[in-house]
Order: C-alpha cells, then structure tokens, then sequence
C-alpha cells in the first residue's frame, strides 16, 4: 500500500520580471509516492528547480494547487517535513562539521543527548566520521556536499529535496556519491525529489524520471524506471539503462523542438 | 658635520642590509626585522640630523629628548591618558559602538529604512563631523562627557553602515536554508545573521578606534579641564615646549596602536573562518 | 522608470524627514527650559504653543531650529558680499583651497610612493607596515604643532595648513593604491609576460587602468580626510578665517547658529567634494567598462 507524498495540480507560477512576466512553471500535474526516488530533469529555465522551491514553500505557486503529506507546503515546512540540500554546500564557516549539522537540531529543539546521538548517525551514513571537529574550509568539495546531505538528513525528515547537489562536482566525486545516496536511500526509505541536468545521473538514481521543458517550465514527460532496486554502478552499461536514457533524451529534444 | 656624515652612512648601510633581507625567502622574523630596521633609521637620521645641523629644540626636538621628557613626565602623561583615552575615547567608542550595533538589528528588521539608512549614513559618515565639536562642548560641559559625546556622534554613522551592510550579508541561499528549517526571527538572527555580519561588524570597529583617539583629542581643543591629551598639546605647543608635545604624541601613538591591536586580537578570535583571517 | 527612481529615493526622503523632526523636537526639549526660565522671570507661565514657538526662535539657543540655521546661511552666504569677512562664501573658499591643495599634493604623494612600493620589494617591507600603523595613530593631534612650527620658521597662511591636509590624505591613497595596483590576477599578468611587456608598460596597460576603482574610492575617503585636516588646521591660527575658524569663534562666543551655519556649510562642502569625485569616478569607469 502506498501514500502518496507530494499532489500537485495544474501548478503554475508566474515571475514578474522587468521584461514582462515570465512562465517558470504551468500546468504542472504530478503525484509522488512514499518511497520513490524522482529526478527532475531539463534545460536550464525549464523550472525544474522552481518546481522543488515550490515544494519547499521557498516559492509561492500563482495558480493550481499543492499538497505535501496531504497538507500545504507552508505546513510542511513548520512541521519540518522535508530536508533541503542546495546546490553549493552552504556550510556555515564558522562551524565545525558537527556544529553544522547541529544547527538544525539546535532551532528545532531537540536535547543535547539526541543531538550527539544524532549527529554521529548521519555522519557515520555519509562517512564522515572522524572529521566532526572539523572546519567546512578544511575539507575538499565532495566532503562539503556529504556534509551538508548529514545536515538534511540530522532531523530525519521523511522527504529529502536535492537541488542538483552534485553539479559542482567533478564526475568521479560525482559517481561515488552517487552510489553513496542510492545506498543511503535504500537504508532509509526516504522520498527523494533530485534536481539534476545529467541524463546519467537521473537514470542511475532514479525510480521516476520527471522530463521537463522551458518557456513555460512545463512537464513533458514521466518515464517511470524499470531498472531493479539494487544497481552497482556497471548497470549504466546494460540494454535498459540505455533504452531509459534514450528515451529521456528523447524528451529532452521533443521538448525543444516545438519552442 | 660629521654627524651628518656619520647618519648618511648609517642610512645607506640600513638601505643596503634591507635590500639584501627582502631577497631572502619569505620568514617572519625577517618581515618583523626590515620594518624595524626602517624605523631605527628614521630615528639615528633624526635624531643625527637635528643634533648634527644644530635645529633648535622648538622646531624639532631630537628623539632622546622626547624619550626624556616621556620617562620625566611620566605622571602627568598617565593622567592625561586617562583623561582623554580611558574617560573620553573608550567610554565613546563603546557607547557609539553598541547604539549604532543595536540600531542596526532593530533596522534589520525593515527593508525599507535600510535603504533610507544607508545612501544616508554614508553620506553622514563622510562628513566632517568632528565640527560638532564645539556644540557638544557647549551641552555637555568641559570635561570629559562632551569628548565622550564627540566620539559616540564620530563613531555613530560608520559602524551603523557597517552593521547593516554585515546583517545583509548573509547569503540568499543560507536563508533559505534557515527558512527550510521554520527557524524564527531570533534564531535566524543568532544562529546566521550576525555570524555572518561579524567581519563587517569588526571592519566598523577596527575604523572607529582611530576615530574615538580623534574625537577625544581634538574636542580637548575646543575647551577642556588642564588635564588630557589635547588640552596638553595645545598648551605646550603654545609655550614652544615641544618635547613634551612629542611625548603626548608618542602616548596617542602607542594607545591608538594598542587600541587597534587588542581589536584586531579580537577579530581574530571570533572570524578566524573568514578566509581574510585564515592564512 | 520613474517607479523605480521613487523606490529608491523615497526611503532616502522618510529617513530625511525624520531626521527633520528630530531636530525640531530636539530643539523644544533643549531650548525649553532657557524659554521657561526666561518666562519664570518676567512672572509668566508658557502654554505649550508659546513654548514652541519661542524655542524655535532663540536668539543663542543649545539646539538653533533647522530654519534658523537656514536663515543665517542665507544671509551669509547670500546676502554678504563674498569679500566680507563676514560671508561664508569668504571662509568656505579659504577652507576649500586648503583642502584642495592638501589634497592634490598627497594624492600625488601617495600614488607615487605606491607605484614604488609596489615594484620595489625592499620598499614594500620596510615603508608598508609604517603606513598601516600609522593609520592608527591619531594623526590630527599633531596638527597645531605643525602649523606652529612652521609658523616658527616663518611659512605660515596656506601653506602649513596645506600639509596637514596632505598628510591626512596621503594614507588613504598608499593604501587602496598598493592594493589596487597588486589587484590584477596572476593569469593577466602572465598573458602581458608572455608578450615580453616592460615593467613600465605593466603599470601602465595593466597595473593602473586595474586600479582605477580602488583609487576613486580611496579619492573619496581621502578628500573627506582632507576637508577634516582643513578645518583642525584652522584652529590652532587664532580663528582667523575658515570654516573651522567659524566653528571655534562661534563657540567662543556662544553663537550657536554660527557654529551650525558653519557645520552646515562644512557638511555640504564635503557633500560636493565627496560627490563629485564619485562622478568623475563612474564616468571613468564607464568609459573603461568597469561600471558597476
């Protein structure tokens, strides 16, 4: 039996810019169930990043309507439903590595025992152990990421939203990190909504492939993954995963076409 | 004349051995010594040069003169610091700091007043506010209140723009961060904002220490107690006394530094994570 | 256009206006209890618009009113012939050619030490941590000595007043200058080496036009340095004439309103000064495509 995590219907947000409104997202219909794990994927423009600020109650929608868990984003956000991951680790300089993943624990009031207990949790998932007394500037860029991923994961809430979190990173980070999250999604039965720009990447990571496509941010596709739960990284050299990828590609190129 | 001769001797020596030390790899006794070495030979020219050239003593006195009338007047220079640095200048600066801290914070608040308050406190910051001087001089009195009065209006407007703009500093991103987490104003303004403002806020602390030694000492010159640094150098400068004048200056010179230094230490201390701080 | 022109400039005009009140409501609190002294005298008692009214229009008030200040400016600057001594035209131009001179000559000064500092190792480590400590010492202590002693030595009008204008705004431009000039990264001066370009030639097509920001905003601060140098150096020559002389006069005399006529003036002359150098400083870095 599954719940279905995120509704959205007929979303649409409007920018008003200088040069006229601009249409960062229309039409947006899209169910997310408990579980899954949901790339988004497109162009730059194509709202994809809009659509998770959206979820994140970072943005507010113009028309059409969104529930997370049943209830509005803004509910979501106070009953701290969802963890965020930007695409820069925004670890605060000024506090070690365990101070960073503190930080949350300490605004959502959990006790200093829980916050140790915490804090040695998701570091040991996102193997950082060993570098609690560290500084964010003493530690390379893939160690940042991690580090910020222990930070979404610290108040263990069921949803984690991921803005192209690997995008600054070079590709062997990249794969191994990614290989890290699949592994760290199967041991937490998270929901997972994953910004990424990568054709790669979305395949390999994902359950379901949300193609999207700009002026206006518009879904144009949803490839639900038929590639088995486990997946060493050689997967990404079968028939199928290729099949996936071409298909997703192919999307990506419909959605141009007919700009 | 052979002093003079002797001094130019020194000075090419000094020149040489300082042009032979900076081409030596990077040490840091060797960028503590070549300064010093510089300073030393500023002193001997002096010093050899208004002996040597018999300049009389009203013009320039020579540095062992200051020395003595430093080590001689010693009593009365320590209440003259007291009287302008202790009394005037730190109870100012401090004052002058904290309001225009506290007035940032609660500006912080409204977008709206920022952007008044800033092309405004700039614009204030460039003026020649130590013209207010005498009319603090006139509320409150010729003691030490109207100096501290003076610095706290000095020092008012560049650490206000400095607060503000660090409170503004934070990044967008780690905003919404903080905004992801539901965290309140306080919390958003304990556990980000003013983290993130402390380079700022220490840049408007380290300008206002020079300004504070300023402000103290020059409303001295617009009516004073016969105690404090400018009062004293204005009356010795009046009596041709000049090497008590040097020594009144040496002590603002060594306060104004250690002034600056301790606030440096500071800054140190709490933004060690900046990257300007972390060498 | 015009929108975003009123939303920037009406925050500007609130926080104006409110300084505006302040001041007049400042005024009534502290001329009030001379009004209400004045009134205990000649047995009568104030209502609250008389006390207004009366406080605003004092003759030696703690707090002159804004329109009291206006007033006397108005008469000095305006109505006086600009020969008078008593036109603030006349001591704001003594004050100005001070500053200006003060401030040319050190912006020289500074500039070419820093082109030296820069290219001269030896130089850098022994003059560099002088000038940064030397930021700290209250440097306008000295300024009566200097005016008094080359009084002694028989220099004395603009000249003695000059170099502490000078001094003061020599600092600001070593300093932004040394790190303006050093500003430009390793790789564009590499490609200029690659080239085979002289020293010569990196200060001028690399080193210099690279600076240019930092030396507008150290102009900036070094002019408001200078005008501050201009007026103390005013002070210790007796209160003969210049804006700082005003200001001492008037405090002698308990003129109040001179001495906010004289503040005013003082405030708008570094206002003028302070701005134009920011224009001269957008049109250049407009024309070199640095515009921010």
């Amino acid at each position: 039996m599954t719940s279905i995590v995120v509704s959205a219907k007929d979303l649409s947000l409007t920018f008003s810019t200088n040069d006229g409104p601009v249409n960062a997202l229309k039409d947006v219909n899209l169910t997310i169930d408990k579980g899954e794990f949901v790339s988004f994927i497109g162009p730059s423009g194509c709202g994809k990043t809009t659509l998770l600020r959206v979820m994140a109650d970072l943005e507010q929608p113009t028309a059409g309507s969104i529930t997370i868990n049943g209830v509005s984003p803004g509910e979501a956000r106070r009953s701290r439903a969802y963890g965020y991951v930007f695409q820069s680790a925004g670890l605060y300089p000024w506090r070690t590595i365990a101070g960073n993943v503190k930080l949350p624990l300490e605004i959502m009031g959990y006790s200093k025992e829980q916050q140790q207990e915490r804090i040695q949790q998701v570091l040991e998932l996102v193997e950082l152990s060993g570098f609690e007394k560290k500084f964010p500037w003493q530690l390379s860029g893939g160690m940042q990421q991690r580090a910020s991923i222990a930070r979404a994961l610290a108040f263990d809430a069921d949803i984690l939203l991921m803005d192209e979190p690997f995008g600054a990173l070079d590709e062997i980070v990249r794969d191994h990190l990614n290989e890290q999250l699949l592994a760290l999604w199967a041991r937490t039965e998270k929901t997972i909504g994953f910004v990424t720009h990568s054709i790669p990447e979305a395949v390999y990571l994902s359950t379901k492939i949300v193609v999207m496509s700009p002026r206006p941010g518009r879904i144009t596709d949803v490839i639900e993954s038929t590639l088995p739960k486990e997946r060493p990284l050689e997967v990404r050299d079968s028939p199928e995963f290729l099949e996936i990828a071409a298909r997703v590609r192919e999307g990506l190129r419909a959605g141009h076409s007919d700009v | 004349m052979t002093l003079v001769i002797i001094v130019l001797l020194v000075w090419l020596a000094a020149w040489w051995l300082n042009i032979r030390l900076a081409k030596l790899p990077n040490r840091r006794w060797i960028a503590l010594l070549v300064p010093a070495i510089f300073g030393l030979t500023l002193l001997v020219i002096w010093e050899g040069v208004v002996r040597g050239l018999e300049v009389r003593a009203v013009l320039l006195p020579p540095p062992t003169a200051i020395a003595v009338a430093f080590y001689s007047k010693m009593p009365i220079l320590w209440v003259d610091f007291v009287q302008t640095f202790v009394k005037g200048a730190l109870s100012g600066y401090f004052i002058g700091c904290s309001a225009a801290f506290l007035t940032a914070v609660a500006v912080d608040r409204s977008p709206f007043l920022q952007k008044g308050l800033l092309p405004v406190g700039n614009f204030v910051a460039a003026l020649p506010i130590i013209g207010m001087a005498p009319i603090l001089v006139m509320w409150f009195g010729f003691d030490w209140h109207s100096k501290a009065a003076v610095v706290v209006v000095m020092v008012f407007f560049p650490m206000l723009v400095n607060s503000v703009q660090g409170l503004q500093s934070s990044e967008v991103m780690q905003r919404d961060l903080m905004r992801t987490y539901a965290a309140g104003y306080w919390q958003s303004l304990v556990k980000l904002r003013l983290p993130a403002a402390m380079p700022f806020i220490f840049n408007g602390l380290k300008i206002c220490t020079t300004l504070a030694l300023i402000g103290a000492i020059v409303a001295e010159f617009f009516g004073s107690p016969i105690k404090g640094m400018g009062f004293r150098i204005s009356t010795e400068v009046g009596r041709l006394a000049l090497d008590m004048v040097w020594a009144e200056i040496t002590v603002a010179a060594l306060a104004g530094s250690a002034f600056y230094g301790s606030v440096v230490l500071l800054e140190r201390a709490v933004t060690f994570w900046h990257p300007s701080q972390r060498g | 256009m015009l929108k975003e022109i009123w939303a920037k400039l009406s925050p500007i005009g609130v926080v104006v206006l409110a300084i505006f009140l302040l001041w007049y409501l400042f005024a009534i609190v502290l001329n009030a209890p001379w009004a209400h002294d004045k009134a205990k005298r000649a047995g009568a008692e104030l209502s609250f618009p008389q006390l207004v009214s009366d406080t605003w229009s004092q003759d030696k008030p703690k707090l002159p009113a804004p329109h009291q200040v206006a007033q006397e400016l108005w008469k000095t600057v305006v109505m006086k012939k600009i020969t008078s001594k008593r036109s603030l035209v006349f001591h704001g131009w003594i004050t100005l050619s001070t500053t200006l001179l003060g401030f040319i000559f050190g912006t020289g000064l500074g500039i070419l030490l820093a082109i030296g500092i820069v290219h001269n190792r030896a130089m850098d480590m022994s003059v560099m941590p002088w000038v940064i400590a030397s930021q700290t010492i209250p440097i306008l202590a000295i300024a009566p000595m200097i005016i008094v002693v080359l009084n002694a030595v028989g220099v004395s009008g603009l000249i003695p007043k000059a170099t502490i204008s000078m001094y003061l705004s020599f600092f600001p431009v070593v300093v932004g200058m040394v790190k303006g000039l050093r500003s430009p990264d390793a790789m564009q001066m590499d490609l200029l080496k690659t080239y085979n370009a002289s020293r010569f030639e990196l200060l001028w097509k690399l080193r210099l036009p690279n600076s240019m920001p930092y030396l507008f905003t150290s102009l900036k601060i070094a002019m408001a340095a200078s005008l501050i140098g201009a007026i103390v150096a005013e002070l210790p020559t007796g209160a003969v004439a210049g804006l700082g002389a005003r200001l001492l006069a008037g405090s002698y005399y308990g003129q109040t309103i001179q001495i906010w006529s004289a503040l005013i003036s003082a405030a708008a002359l570094a206002a003028v000064l302070v701005s134009l150098i920011g224009l001269m400083q957008r049109l250049t870095l407009k024309r070199m495509g640095m515009a921010a």
